[in-house]
């Protein structure tokens, strides 16, 4: 099963993403707490494209699709016009030092790469498509 | 997302209702910093109606934790619910943030402090 949306990169439509993800992974064997942390994952993806990438800019898009395999589920966030986002060059910042230094930010992919069994991003044609797989047992009823 | 706040007694309440995301996170941001302008002591974060949190609400409270420990503000969240509660844990920031069951604890651990 494949499901997909399409929306503008605003804020306010972190919301709609949220309630398309959730409502996709609803008719899984996961359970609530499960279904909160993948919706997280990708609301983390999308807010960081509509504040880092996309820099607020109301007309860019962005589409999620979810496939729901009977022991994976692969989401794909793509990021259209989008600069190329060196992931192998980020490094993982700590709690510590993120209490240390007061920052509201940073916890984002660290939030990411605890909920999700693989994190990739794929830059091509002026796309970067994000792809978080969660691995499941046989998710699908 | 919508921010109550009252005093009770000694404590500052803050009561988050609705979705604390990227596009919400700078009212609580507001709510904390009026709080800590007003010269509060004991800030307590009602969460029972607080029905979703990202980074952007987890970094509004972490970006605090120093600024309460200097200037001795008891802040304590309460009546979490286990999806919000979880949030919290995968991280840790439940052992760097005091989370109690609810009011009654918050203040009872805070009376315990100040004894």
């Amino acid at each position: 099963m494949q499901q997909s949306y399409k929306t503008y990169c605003q804020r306010n439509n972190l919301k709609h993403i949220r309630a398309f993800v959730e409502k996709t992974l609803a008719n899984t064997t996961l359970s609530d707490i499960e279904i909160n942390q993948i919706v997280l994952a990708v609301d983390e993806i999308c807010a960081n494209l509509i504040i880092h990438s996309q820099k607020g800019n109301p007309k860019a898009e962005m589409e999620i699709i979810i496939e729901c395999l009977p022991e994976e589920i692969i989401f794909q966030i793509i990021d259209f016009d989008a600069s190329f986002f060196d992931f192998s060059a980020y490094k993982e910042p700590t709690i510590t030092g993120i209490k240390k230094e007061g920052r509201k930010g940073g916890m984002g992919l660290l939030l990411v790469n605890s909920i999700m069994d693989e994190v990739e991003v794929v830059h091509r044609h002026n796309t970067n498509t994000w792809y978080l797989t969660k691995k499941i047992g046989l998710a699908t009823t | 997302m919508k921010i109550d706040t009252q005093k009770e007694s000694s404590f500052y309440i803050i009561a988050i209702d609705g979705d604390l995301d990227a596009s919400s996170s700078i009212v609580l941001d507001t709510a904390i910093m009026e709080a800590i302008g007003r010269d509060e002591k004991a800030i307590l974060f009602d969460c029972n109606a607080l029905s979703y949190i990202s980074s952007a609400g987890l970094g509004v409270f972490m970006s605090y934790l120093n600024e309460f420990e200097q200037q001795q503000i008891y802040s304590a969240l309460y009546s979490l619910n286990p999806k919000v509660k979880n949030v919290f844990e995968i991280l840790g920031l439940d052992q760097l943030i005091q989370i109690y069951a609810d009011k009654q604890e918050a203040i009872s651990r805070f009376n315990a402090a100040e004894l």
